[in-house]
C-alpha cells in the first residue's frame, strides 16, 4: 500500500487515447497517481508531452508496466491485438487491465450501468465510442420498459476517425449492437456508423432508436429515466447532452405501426487534448478514468476494511 | 449553321439496372418476392447484363433509420438470381451499415458482383470489403457517393484508394442529382486519367438530368452506367433503363439492350406496382438544388408533414450543414430545430 493513500496506475499507449487519458487524469486524478506512461516509439508526441510534465515514461511497452510491481490498474490504449497479449501478461502480474481496445478480452463496460457488477475484475473492455454514447440511453428506457428493438446512428467527424476504426468498420458495428443487447438489455441491437467530412468538423451526434415491447408505456417515466442517466453520464463527461427532448414517433416496423422512442445526443469533448468535436474519443477516455477511478475506490476501501 | 459533330470513339458502355436496389427507396423497401421475380426476369429477357438487388441503403439496410424491407434483402437476392438466364445479380455494400457477414451470404445466395459504397471522402473504410469480395471470387464496382462534395482530383484520390483494395470499377455517383454534364464529365474524366480499372457514373434526376448526365460521362469515357426502369430510384429517381437505352441505340452505342422490351417491361410490369412516379417535383429540385442526398426525399416528406414544416426547408438546411449519404436520423434532427426556432414549444410527439 503505497503511502499517499492513492492506487498507481500506468498507461499503454503514447498516440491519441493514450495522451487525452494522460491529461484527463492528471486534470482530476481521485484516488489514482499517474506513474507511468509506456509506448513503443521512442518519436511519439504523447511520451514527450508526459515527459515534459514529470510524468515517467519508457519506450518498452508491456514490459516497463510489468517491471514495476506498485502499478495496479493498466489503461490499454494500443490495439486489440496487441490487448490480447498485454492481457495474460497483466492477469499473471495481478494487475487489472481497463482495455480501451475492441479486444474485448474482459466483461464490456459502461461505468453508469453496470460497473457495479464488475469491481473485481481484472479485465474490463469498454466496448466502442458508440457503445459509450449509447447504450445508456438504451439502458434508461429498458429499465422502465422493455425494450423488443434498439438501433443507433453514431455520426462522427472524418477527423476524428483514425485508421483503426477506418480498416475495422465492420467490428464497431457488431460489437456495438451486441452491447446495445448485453448490456442496454434490448432484445435485439443493431448499430450503425457514419462518417462525416464537413470543415469545420461536426461535433459527434448520436441517435438512439428504442421500440419498446410493450404498447403500454408511459412517456412522462421514459423521459426522467432518461433525462437522469443524461445527468448520471454528464458527471463524468460534462458535454454529453440530448440535443432535444425525447421524442415519441410513430413507425412502421417488421411488427407492425409502432412507438419509435428517438433520442438526439451529441458529445462534446472536454479538449483536453484532442479536440472538443471528437466526443468519440472524449467519450472513451472519460470512461476510462471514470472506471480507473471506481476500481480504486474499490481497491483502498477492500484495503482499510 | 454549325453540322451537327457527333462524339467520336464512343463504345457501347456495361448498364447496370438497379430498379430492385435503388428503385427499393421509392418501394419504401416493400418489394414482394413475386415483383422480384417478375422484373429480373423481364429485365434479363431484354438483355440487361447486370441487376443490382438489395435494401436501397445496401445490405443490412433494413431498419428504423432507413426504412424496414417488407422481405430481407438477401432473400429477394436469391428470388433474382433464381430466374435470371444471363444477367448477373450485383448487390450494394455500404461499409458502416452492412458488413462482410452479409456479403458472404449475398454470394451464397447468387450474387456474383459486389458493389461497395462509401461518401466520397471515405473510400478508406472499405478495404476489408473489397479484400473479402476479391477473396470471394466477387467482380468489384466501387461507389464514390455525394460527388458533387468534392473537386475531381479528390474523387481521383479517393478512387485510387478503392483501385489498390481491389475494385474492378471506380463509379463516380451523383447521390444528390446535384451535378450539371459538365461536372459528371469532369469526375469521370479525371478518374479515367487516374485509374487503370474501369469508371462508372451513377445519375439521379433531381435536376432532370439524369440522362444528359450519363450521356456527358459515356463521352468522357465512362465504362459502365447504372439506370431503372422508369427511373424508378430515389429522389426524383434515376436514369429510366427505357430511356437510357433508346439514346444509346440512336447514339450507335447500344450494348445489347432491347429497348421495346424495356419500353414494355416499364409500362406494363413496373408502372403498375409503383408506390408513385419519381419526378422532379418541388421537394425532389430541392435536393438537386440543396445538394443533399436523394434518399432523405421521402423522409423529410413525412416528418415535415408530421411536425407541420415545408420538407423544403428540412432539404435546405440539411444541405448547409453538409449532411452526407446516410444521415437520414438529422432529418428529425433538423425538423426539430426549426420547430424551436419558431418559437414553438418543444415537439413532445
Amino acid at each position: 500500500m503505497p503511502g499517499n493513500g492513492r492506487v498507481k496506475v500506468a498507461i499503454l499507449g503514447s498516440g491519441n487515447i493514450g495522451t487525452d487519458l494522460m491529461y484527463k487524469i492528471l486534470k482530476n486524478p481521485g484516488p489514482m497517481e499517474l506513474v507511468l506512461v509506456a509506448g513503443i516509439d521512442p518519436n511519439s508526441e504523447g511520451l514527450a508531452r508526459a515527459r515534459s510534465l514529470g510524468i515517467r515514461t519508457s519506450v518498452e511497452g508491456i514490459r516497463a508496466v510489468l517491471e514495476d510491481p506498485e502499478i495496479r490498474i493498466v489503461f490499454d490504449a494500443t490495439s486489440a491485438k496487441a490487448h490480447v497479449r498485454h492481457a495474460k501478461l497483466l492477469r499473471e502480474a495481478g494487475k487489472a487491465a481497463v482495455d480501451l481496445t475492441p479486444a474485448a478480452v474482459g466483461p464490456y463496460v459502461v461505468p453508469p450501468v453496470n460497473f457495479g457488477e464488475h469491481v473485481d475484475a481484472p479485465n474490463v473492455n469498454l466496448i466502442t465510442c458508440g457503445g459509450q454514447a449509447t447504450i445508456p440511453l438504451v439502458y434508461a428506457v429498458s429499465r422502465v420498459t422493455p425494450v423488443q428493438y434498439a438501433e443507433i446512428v453514431s455520426t462522427v467527424a472524418s477527423r476524428s476517425a483514425g485508421p483503426g476504426t477506418r480498416q475495422n468498420i465492420d467490428e464497431f458495428t457488431s460489437t456495438t449492437a451486441r452491447g446495445l443487447e448485453v448490456l442496454g438489455k434490448a432484445a435485439k441491437g443493431k448499430a450503425i456508423i457514419i462518417l462525416n467530412p464537413a470543415e469545420p468538423p461536426i461535433i459527434m451526434r448520436n441517435t438512439i432508436y428504442c421500440i419498446p415491447a410493450s404498447e403500454d408505456l408511459d412517456p412522462q417515466t421514459i423521459r426522467e429515466s432518461v433525462e437522469q442517466m443524461v445527468a448520471e453520464v454528464q458527471r463524468y463527461v460534462p458535454g454529453y447532452r440530448l440535443k432535444n427532448p425525447v421524442h415519441f414517433d410513430r413507425r412502421e416496423t417488421p411488427w407492425g405501426e409502432r412507438t419509435v422512442i428517438a433520442m438526439l445526443l451529441e458529445i462534446e469533448g472536454a479538449g483536453d487534448f484532442l479536440p472538443p468535436y471528437a466526443g468519440n474519443l472524449d467519450i472513451m477516455t472519460s470512461a476510462a478514468r471514470r472506471v480507473g477511478e471506481l476500481m480504486a475506490q474499490h481497491m483502498l476501501a477492500r484495503v482499510t476494511v | 449553321m454549325s453540322p451537327v459533330t457527333e462524339p467520336r470513339d464512343l463504345k457501347p458502355p456495361r448498364v447496370t439496372d438497379t430498379t430492385l436496389r435503388d428503385g427499393s427507396h421509392a418501394f419504401r423497401h416493400q418489394f414482394t418476392r413475386e415483383q422480384v421475380r417478375k422484373l429480373a426476369a423481364a429485365l434479363d429477357e431484354a438483355g440487361v447484363p447486370v441487376i443490382e438487388v438489395s435494401h436501397g441503403d445496401g445490405l443490412a439496410g433494413s431498419s428504423i433509420q432507413y426504412g424496414f424491407s417488407r422481405v430481407p434483402d438477401l432473400d429477394l437476392v436469391e428470388e433474382a438470381a433464381s430466374v435470371v438466364q444471363r444477367a448477373r445479380i450485383a448487390v450494394l455494400l455500404l461499409p458502416g451499415i452492412g458488413t462482410r457477414h452479409e456479403l458472404k451470404e449475398a454470394v451464397r445466395r447468387g450474387a456474383t458482383i459486389a458493389r461497395i459504397a462509401t461518401q466520397c471522402t471515405e473510400a478508406d473504410i472499405s478495404e476489408q470489403h473489397f479484400g473479402l469480395a476479391k477473396e470471394l471470387g466477387m467482380e468489384t464496382v466501387g461507389f464514390l457517393m455525394m460527388a458533387h462534395m468534392r473537386p475531381p482530383e479528390v474523387l481521383a484520390e479517393q478512387a485510387l484508394l478503392m483501385e489498390s483494395y481491389g475494385a474492378d470499377c471506380v463509379y463516380v455517383v451523383d447521390s444528390a442529382g446535384a451535378m450539371l454534364p459538365w461536372q459528371a464529365a469532369a469526375a469521370v474524366r479525371a478518374l479515367k486519367q487516374a485509374l487503370r480499372v474501369q469508371v462508372g457514373f451513377h445519375a439521379h434526376n433531381n435536376l432532370g438530368l439524369a440522362i444528359g448526365n450519363t450521356l456527358a460521362a459515356i463521352e468522357a469515357g465512362a465504362d459502365q452506367v447504372d439506370s431503372c426502369l422508369r427511373g424508378c430510384g430515389a429522389g426524383a429517381g434515376n436514369a429510366a433503363t427505357e430511356v437510357l437505352a433508346a439514346v444509346l441505340d440512336k447514339a450507335g452505342i447500344n450494348p445489347g439492350l432491347d429497348v421495346f422490351r424495356l419500353m414494355d417491361a416499364a409500362e406494363f410490369l413496373l408502372a403498375p406496382m409503383m408506390p408513385f412516379q419519381p419526378f422532379p417535383d418541388r421537394d425532389a429540385v430541392t435536393i438537386g438544388y440543396a445538394g443533399v442526398y436523394s434518399t432523405f426525399l421521402l423522409h423529410a416528406r413525412r416528418i415535415g408533414e408530421r411536425l407541420g414544416i415545408d420538407p423544403r426547408e428540412i432539404l435546405v438546411e440539411l444541405g448547409r450543414r453538409k449532411a452526407v449519404a446516410g444521415q437520414e436520423d438529422w432529418i428529425l434532427d433538423v425538423a426539430l430545430d426549426l420547430v424551436r426556432a419558431r418559437g414553438e414549444a418543444p415537439v413532445r410527439g
